[in-house]
């Protein structure tokens, strides 16, 4: 049948693309990428997924236009103000008592999440002894990130989501117009390091005080979920905490038990310390 | 009728009432799941649920993500969410890009549901002022699933319904009685 020859083309293309490129999509949630990968097929004007795969085994360009189908880039900065609220008012005094501040910020996309984050430490005082790494598979949006320009326009939308978090500046202050665009402050760029990490394929490489991984991992399989939430387990010192996406959890999970529910409409949880 | 393992519904301007008469008199013991979109703004609480939820009627709640597809229950899509069903019958979330400006979009349930499912799935599209839906009943269609629409001229917005028709020619045309009658018959259905 129709849906299963679509399912088999998928398969083998995921393939094609972890065995030529080492990109692992194969754990994705499939509902959602094939649809992205239908919307690929008719921008390279492919009759189908296996007219795709012969396009992006042979043409490298085809794949890195391909990738951009096959990473979702929606970002906003301060988007679930009550997220950052809570982060602000319950998780940032806490962090307040460690001498150094390590942060983790899993799929960063084009950097909006990090920057935010980075904003409340530095209202908070806390920015100067804090690092934070931002990660991402994708190249291209690592590029967008680290540069720290965003359309102004675009920038100005996010300052009532930014006065929610409980803010008591003006987000304009953390960023100067050129032009039709803005640019975050020096500053701000100087504390994250953006860097390509795959939660499908590679490992954990610091330990940190605090995980965001928020609206990536709905786009994972259960497998791959599992094997995310394992790595930020193992990252976060005792005590640290995770904060997940407003309809993520550890509900169908087996690290359940080793969090704590810190601030459950937030999505907030907390490592259990040692016993 | 050929027998149905989920029925998924989509509404925009107009179908709450419709939605409220068809969900109101399904007894507690209704076997089938059901799988519902309804338009609303994105920072709108999501309550369609609870306002609907009562101990005579089937659970009524938000669908999960990775949430497997229980029987008699009313799963409702969040706000600002697509609500995708993969094909070994789970709910998947996802923030990709609305669809006809919606996000739920109708289309993207309907669509992945039809893979899902096949013939074993009934689509109703309800009242609406745009087109979403329609591609995704015309799939529901296509893979030999039952699909049902909102008699045009007894919906608040029409052009919903009228594209829902264009989409999935064959459907069943069905006034909120006739749709209330046939949603109920499915739980004698076996």
């Amino acid at each position: 049948m129709a849906a299963q020859l679509a399912e088999i083309e998928v398969r083998l293309l995921l393939e094609a693309i972890f065995a030529k490129y080492h990109y692992d999509f194969r754990s994705y949630a499939m509902a959602s990428l094939k649809r992205r990968l239908a919307q690929a097929c008719d921008q390279y004007h492919c009759q189908t997924l296996t007219a795709l795969q012969e396009r992006v085994l042979h043409e490298p360009e085809v794949f890195a236009g391909l990738l951009q189908y096959l990473t979702v880039q929606v970002s906003d900065m301060f988007r679930d103000p009550e997220f950052f609220l809570a982060v602000r008012t319950q998780v940032i005094p806490l962090l307040a008592t460690y001498p150094s501040i390590k942060v983790w910020i899993a799929g960063c996309s084009t950097g909006e999440e990090a920057y935010s984050i980075a904003i409340l430490l530095q209202e908070s005082g806390l920015l100067d002894r804090s690092v934070i790494y931002a990660t991402d598979i994708n190249a291209a949006s690592l590029r967008v990130a680290a540069s720290g320009v965003y359309p102004l326009a675009r920038l100005r939308g996010f300052t009532e989501n930014h006065r929610r978090s409980g803010a008591t500046g003006s987000l304009s202050e953390h960023y100067h117009a050129s032009g039709e665009s803005a640019i975050l402050d020096a500053q701000l760029r100087r504390r994250i390091t953006f860097s390509d990490h795959s939660l499908a394929t590679d490992n954990v490489f610091s330990e940190v005080h605090l995980v965001c991984c928020r609206n990536v991992m709905i786009y994972f399989n259960q497998e791959l979920q599992t094997r995310a939430l394992r790595l930020f387990t193992e990252a976060l010192c005792n005590r640290g905490f995770l904060g997940l996406g407003s309809k993520e959890s550890l509900r169908f999970s087996d690290v359940a038990p080793l969090y704590a529910e810190f601030a459950s409409r937030e999505r907030l949880y907390r490592k259990l310390g040692d016993h | 009728m050929q027998p149905i393992d989920l029925i998924v519904v989509g509404g925009s301007a107009g179908s709450i009432d419709v939605l409220r008469e068809m969900l109101g008199q399904l007894p507690a013991q209704f076997p089938r799941p059901v799988a519902i979109v309804v338009h609303l703004p994105a920072d709108a609480p999501g309550m369609l649920h609870e306002l609907l939820a009562s101990p005579e009627r089937p659970r009524m709640k938000q669908a999960e993500d990775k949430e497997p597809i229980a029987a008699g229950t009313v799963y409702f899509a969040s706000p600002g969410y697509h609500l995708h069903i993969e094909t070994d019958r789970h709910f998947a979330l996802s923030l990709d890009e609305p669809v006809h400006f919606c996000r739920p979009s109708i289309d993207v349930l309907f669509e992945s549901a039809a893979e899902a499912y096949g013939p074993r799935l009934m689509g109703i599209v309800l009242s609406g002022a745009n087109a979403d839906g329609a591609q995704g009943l015309a799939a529901i269609a296509a893979a030999g699933g039952v699909t049902v629409v909102q008699q045009p001229d007894a919906a608040e917005m029409r052009p919903m319904p009228d594209a829902a028709l264009r989409g999935a020619p064959a459907s069943l045309v069905l006034d909120s009685r006739g749709l209330s009658e046939l949603l109920l018959a499915q739980g004698a259905v076996r």
